[in-house]
């Protein structure tokens, strides 16, 4: 055995070490990222929780009752704490905005990719990346501004409502939507591209059948920061949706979401009252649900990519 | 009787007591560059994509590794440098002078620093001819400006591409035509002074013109280093290796001389794989 080159080979070069160095930072960086979110986690639910234990609602009813005015009783003595006008209120702004800006988001960014990346690199691209900065308290503003009137005068009731936040929600995950999709799809390698063109497709049928398909994990990716940002924002929202806790009972009539109850309730209350504690419960359900919206979506994308 | 499959004739063949006699050994005149003891991969951790391979590959001469597609050939080259560390568990000993590189132990970065890899697709980072080359070099050491054009000269004129790019270096690696970005590759090798060349299918992609300027780099360079390379291409195959080691369904099955391989190999499938006869 040649010892001399052994030792060279098994001498830790200082790439090695760097190397190493390099892991166990990263390894410690995404520790510290786990402790984070963990304590938060453990926060929110362990606080969340006091409204079941130390309060003692009944979870069910707190989910499914449909009175909110913590504080108050009915006239069976039980407290008015049903959150389901909110989580309607939370679900439906939320969905309803991905669903009408998913088409645009997927039109405007096969636009840039693929019809005219000519233009869209230079104008099109540039401008949606600004409006992914643009603060929510702007567009909120806006909403409160031109929306809400708009709505007043053409329905003839107050303007805030579902419809509102809708509306407001749409322009600001649009951008968020768009880009990320567009970053999807420009990862689809061009190849892909040139021989679905190669076994005579039409540009139509390479974008539908090919470039979408290839990119699905990521627009769907894209969708889901979409819902996160939607179903997460609250000052956007809190200006246009009404503020009035109770069932939506159509578009148009005032409501709430998990969010603007939250942030107009959270100064109003003192430390361990219930009506501090159901707050915490709120926080704990927006929580759960955003968990909840990320393992779905993940779970499709997984199955769906391309293996 | 039953017509034998292929798979069953490549048993019985590597059961067979004396099947060391298709495999040719090197006697102590010869020195080694490389040799591998009972090496195996398996991608899954339950089938051999590379059964036990047995094989020594004599210093400075080029050995060419030749078979049907899936047979193992790039299974059993990257082995050689631990390019299969994260992908597959290689199993048996890869002796470089003495040393077991598969041993854990072994800093499988200076392992790459003494064996380079050219691969199949030409893969130049997205630099300038220049960068491509001084990469690797930058990131391990100190070297002054003028050491690192001269390296950069003698790495492009041995990989038969400085004239053509000598007024261009700071142009961008990904401008250059495959059969350039191939050799510049290639001289991306040679800068970090290998001792070994493995290069899988380095001409697959390439016009005949390009083919040849690779074919006479490397038999130039086989005065320095020891060459390994898989090729689909049987004359290429015969005008430039020593030797020759055929591969089929995961195992060696053959290994001698090319001038022998070619003209009168020891094994029927060796036989009917050379001259193109698969009926
Ligand atoms: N990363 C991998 N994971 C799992 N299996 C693999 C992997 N790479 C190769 N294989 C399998 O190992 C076997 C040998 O493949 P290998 O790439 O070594 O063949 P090859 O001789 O180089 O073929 P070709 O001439 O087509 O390049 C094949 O059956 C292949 O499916
Ligand atoms: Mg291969």
């Amino acid at each position: 055995m040649n010892d001399e080159l052994y030792q060279q080979l098994t001498k830790k070069s200082i790439s090695t070490k760097k190397d190493n160095f390099g892991k166990r930072l990263s390894l410690f960086a995404l520790i510290l990222i786990g402790l984070v979110v963990f304590a938060i986690l453990f926060f929110v639910v362990s606080r969340g929780l006091s409204t079941f234990t130390l309060d003692q609602i009944n979870p069910f009813n707190f989910v499914f009752g449909t009175q909110w005015n913590p504080g108050k009783t009915d006239e069976a003595g039980n407290q008015l704490v049903g959150a389901l006008p909110m989580i309607v209120g939370s679900f439906a702004v939320t969905f309803l905005s991905a669903l009408v800006a998913t088409p645009f988001a997927i039109g405007t960014a096969l636009f840039v990719t693929e019809v005219s990346p000519k233009w869209g690199n230079k104008i099109m691209q540039p401008v949606i990346e600004l409006l992914v900065g643009i603060p929510s308290v702007v567009y909120g503003f806006i909403g409160l501004a031109v929306v809400v009137p708009a709505v007043r005068n053409a329905t003839g009731g107050t303007g805030f409502g579902i419809f509102s936040g809708v509306v407001v929600l749409f322009v600001m995950i649009l951008p968020t939507i768009t880009s990320m999709t567009i970053d999807a799809l420009r990862n689809v390698p061009g190849h892909m591209r040139e021989s679905a063109y190669a076994i005579g497709a039409t540009p139509w049928q390479t974008i539908y059948k090919v470039v979408l398909r290839a990119a699905i994990p990521g627009i769907l990716t894209a969708i889901v920061f979409g819902l996160a940002r939607a179903f997460g924002e609250a000052l956007a929202v809190q200006m246009v949706v009404g503020n009035s806790p109770v069932m939506p009972d159509g578009l148009f009539s005032p409501a709430a979401t998990l969010t603007s109850v939250l942030t107009q309730g959270i100064g109003n209350t003192t430390d361990g009252s219930l009506a501090n504690d159901v707050l915490w419960s709120l926080a704990m359900i927006l929580l759960l649900m955003s968990l909840l919206f990320n393992t779905i979506i993940r779970r499709i994308a997984n199955r769906r990519a391309l293996k | 009787m039953a017509k034998k499959t292929n798979l069953e004739i490549v048993d019985q063949l590597v059961a067979e007591t004396d099947y060391d006699r298709y495999i040719i050994q090197l006697s102590k005149k010869h020195e080694r560059a490389i040799e591998t003891k009972d090496l195996t991969v398996t991608y899954d951790g339950l089938k051999y994509a590379m059964n036990p391979a047995t094989i020594a590959f004599e210093k400075n001469k080029i050995t060419s590794l030749i078979g049907g597609s899936g047979s193992g050939k790039s299974t059993f080259l990257r082995s050689l440098n631990r390019m299969n560390d994260d992908v597959a568990t290689v199993g048996g000993q890869i002796l470089y002078q003495g040393v077991d590189l598969n041993a854990p132990e072994i800093d499988v970065f200076e392992v790459r620093k003494r064996i380079g890899m050219v691969f199949q697709r030409p893969n130049p980072f997205a630099k300038s001819i220049y960068d491509n080359i001084t990469f690797a070099l930058t990131q391990r050491g100190k070297y002054s400006r003028v050491e690192l054009d001269e390296i950069v000269e003698t790495s492009l004129k041995n990989a038969a591409l400085w004239d053509q790019v000598k007024d261009s270096l700071d142009k961008s690696a990904l401008q250059l035509s495959g059969g350039q970005q191939q050799r510049l590759v290639i001289a991306r090798a040679l800068a970090l002074k290998p001792d070994i060349l493995l290069l899988d299918e380095p001409a697959s992609a390439l016009d005949p013109k390009s083919t040849m300027q690779i074919e006479e780099t490397l038999v130039n360079l086989k005065n320095n280093y020891s060459i390994i390379i898989v090729t689909h291409n049987m004359q290429q195959a015969a005008r430039i290796s020593d030797y020759t080691a055929f591969f089929n369904m995961g195992k060696l099955i053959e290994y001698d001389l090319t001038r022998k391989i070619f003209t009168r190999p020891k094994v029927k499938l060796t036989d009917d794989y050379v001259s193109g006869n698969f009926g």
